[in-house]
């Protein structure tokens, strides 16, 4: 809105910012219906990518170009263990592999020291071939994971699980685990936390044959076409999906953001945000423009074009939507600030900050479209009624 | 008058309204207003004289006739065009003075500026330049609510001429003023009309306002019923320097 005003233009600035300020009252409802809007439409988005970042965060992390799945695993947390070594095999025999890194995934009960039990997703992985291993250790190392009956849990869940820290014990299907390595900010978004430990210790506890897998990481050699080899592998492997990082991300978060309705409840906040928003700043605006009318009427009379007018009404709402924006986003990042170890942490990226921006200003365009309408109505000759 | 006129209506008529409720405000009104010249259009309450001034300035299109601003016709011009010749030829008083409460005195006169596109530097200095003309020099920074109805008055003019127009048209100039305040704004507009060789029509019913005409057009239902004219050569000894004159009250 203000690109549209040119720097010689900053008398229209000082007569949109005088009417602004000129009622306190309608300004602050204006700054609330703009500050209600961004603070909804941050928190909802700000939970979105908080969401899609712990849905992704494994598949993210994990060292590989391509991901083997079972045939139709929606998610990360969907596998099962139904891949073998014959797989494992036949991915290592293909041109153009360079590696084939075997993970076990799969949900399992954890019985609590103290008697209850909740549920977790054991990840099994072996450390020396770091295909998924577990990331931002607080305490212990991945060498502290190889021990027999090692495991590594986030710190944030640890009330959850029944425990207090290193050194603690527990039951995890059919075997018992000791906490070895604590990590931080490894949130799962099933709200069961991932315990990791290796592979073989993983198909233990979950009572799974020795060759038996959930996914192949598959590494690419320097020049292969990825393309070319997620083609070969998916003939090879008739009974097994063969996914690229991205698709298997893509998968995950249409399994767990819009087939659980999550994301749609979301990103429907995020609109009914933007639109009470629109209406509080259009209902204001069209008032402030009312109670002005006359003074439009007379910049009018004394010759000024229609969009002069419209560049004070957009100005308005330009400085209404920058001082919003800046309470909105100030509130936003307090509210970020204390979910940080909450269960859901929101997440804001500078391309969510600038998104934000850019909805705060159409939003507010939008909202002045009825006061414009108004003034492209104004009769000049009421300068003399008055 | 030699000088060519800068405005001209001919057989101008005005309707407003339809079916039963139809008045024709303005019946065949034709006159000329010349540079240098304090014109008076004087007439009771509905005699159409607002009217004929919206329709002179530009602001109200006529139902017939013709109108000349500037030597420019404006009939089937559209209302960007109206604006546009009323930003190159015309300046507006308004008997509310129509002021903007949120901006100051010179604000209001540099937003008449800008509109015609004089802006930075340039309108700074020319508002303040028209403000001190109308003896308002240590009031540019007050704000309309802040200024007497007189002062109030003086900056609406000082709008109106700080573009420097041919035509300026005054309605009901002095019709909220006191009797100081409103000879005050004669003066100045009659001081406008002679030294800056402006034509000035103003709409009154304010006999204190005949001394400073050089002309008088009478209106009585829509229709002009007479004219005077100040002979040629005769000044009005009401004009005084209003900087001047403000220091001996001072």
């Amino acid at each position: 809105m203000f690109w549209a005003i040119g720097l010689a233009e900053l008398m229209i600035l000082t007569l949109a910012l005088r009417n602004l300020v000129h009622d306190r009252i309608r300004l602050a409802v204006t700054l609330i219906g703009i500050l209600f809007s961004i603070v909804l439409v941050a928190v909802q988005l700000g939970l979105y990518l908080g969401s899609s970042k712990m849905i992704t965060a494994s598949i993210d992390r994990a060292d590989g170009d391509l991901w083997v799945t079972t045939f139709g695993a929606k998610s990360f947390e969907d596998g099962g263990i139904l891949l073998t070594d014959r797989e494992r095999h036949q991915a290592l025999a293909t041109p153009g592999v360079q590696s084939v890194v075997p993970l076990v995934v799969s949900f399992a009960e954890w019985r609590k020291p103290e008697g209850g039990s909740s549920r977790v997703v054991v990840v099994g992985s072996d450390s020396d071939e770091k295909g998924l291993v577990p990331w931002n250790l607080m305490q212990g190392t991945l060498e502290d994971i190889k021990a027999p009956d090692a495991i590594a849990v986030d710190h944030s869940y640890l009330a959850e699980l029944g425990i207090n820290g290193i050194g603690d014990t527990a039951q995890v299907a059919t075997g018992r685990v000791k906490v070895r390595v604590l990590t931080e900010g490894i949130r799962s978004f099933t709200q069961s936390p991932y315990a990791f430990t290796t592979l073989n210790r993983a198909r233990q506890l979950l009572g799974a044959d020795s060759d038996r897998i959930t996914f192949l990481l598959v590494k690419l050699a320097p020049g292969a076409s990825s393309d070319a080899v997620k083609a070969d592998l998916a003939s090879r492997l008739s009974s097994a999906d063969v996914l690229t990082k991205d698709e298997f991300r893509a998968r995950s978060l249409k399994q767990w953001l819009f087939k659980t309705g999550a994301g749609l409840a979301l990103i429907g906040g995020a609109l009914l945000g933007s639109l009470v928003g629109t209406v509080i700043v259009a209902q204001t605006l069209y008032s402030s423009t009312k109670d002005h009318i006359h003074e439009f009427a007379t910049l009018r009379a004394l010759g000024s074009t229609k969009g002069y007018i419209h560049k004070v009404i957009l100005a308005q709402a330009g400085l209404s939507a920058v001082i919003g924006y800046l309470l909105g986003m100030a509130i936003a990042l307090v509210i970020l600030y204390f979910s940080k170890n909450s269960a859901l942490p929101l997440v804001m990226t500078p391309g969510l900050a600038f998104w934000l921006f850019a909805l705060t200003v159409g939003m507010c365009a939008i909202s002045a479209l009825s006061a414009i309408v108004k003034v492209t109505k104004i009769d000049p000759a009421t300068v003399f009624s008055r | 008058m030699s000088a060519a006129p800068v405005l001209q209506c001919e057989n101008v008529v005005k309707e407003l309204g339809q079916g039963a409720g139809l008045v024709v405000a303005v019946k065949g009104v034709s006159l000329e207003l010349f540079p240098g010249e304090l014109t008076l259009l004087m007439g009771p309450s509905g005699s159409g004289k607002t009217t004929l001034l919206s329709i002179l300035g530009g602001i109200m299109t006529p139902t017939s006739g013709t109108l000349k601003i500037a030597g420019q016709a404006i009939e089937g011009l559209s209302p960007e065009e109206l604006a546009k010749v009323r930003r190159e030829h015309l300046g507006f008083i308004f008997q509310s003075y129509n002021l903007f409460p949120t901006l100051n005195a010179i604000e209001n006169v540099r937003i008449a500026l800008d509109v015609r596109g004089i802006t930075g530097y340039a309108a700074t200095s020319r508002a303040e330049e028209v403000l001190r003309d109308v003896g308002l020099g240590n009031r540019l920074t007050n704000f309309p609510g802040g200024l007497s109805g007189g002062e109030q008055q003086r900056v609406a003019v000082a709008r109106a001429i700080a573009s420097s127009p041919s035509i300026v048209l005054a309605d009901e100039p002095t019709a909220a003023l006191d009797g100081e305040n409103g000879k005050a704004v004669m003066e100045l507009l009659s001081r406008v009309a002679r030294e800056q060789k402006r034509s000035v029509l103003a709409v009154t019913h304010d006999n204190r306002t005949l001394g400073y005409a050089d002309r008088i057009i009478r209106i009585e239902d829509g229709k002009i019923v007479g004219e005077e004219r100040r002979p040629e050569g005769v000044n009005s000894p009401e004009i005084t320097d209003l900087t001047k004159r403000r220091k001996v009250h001072a």
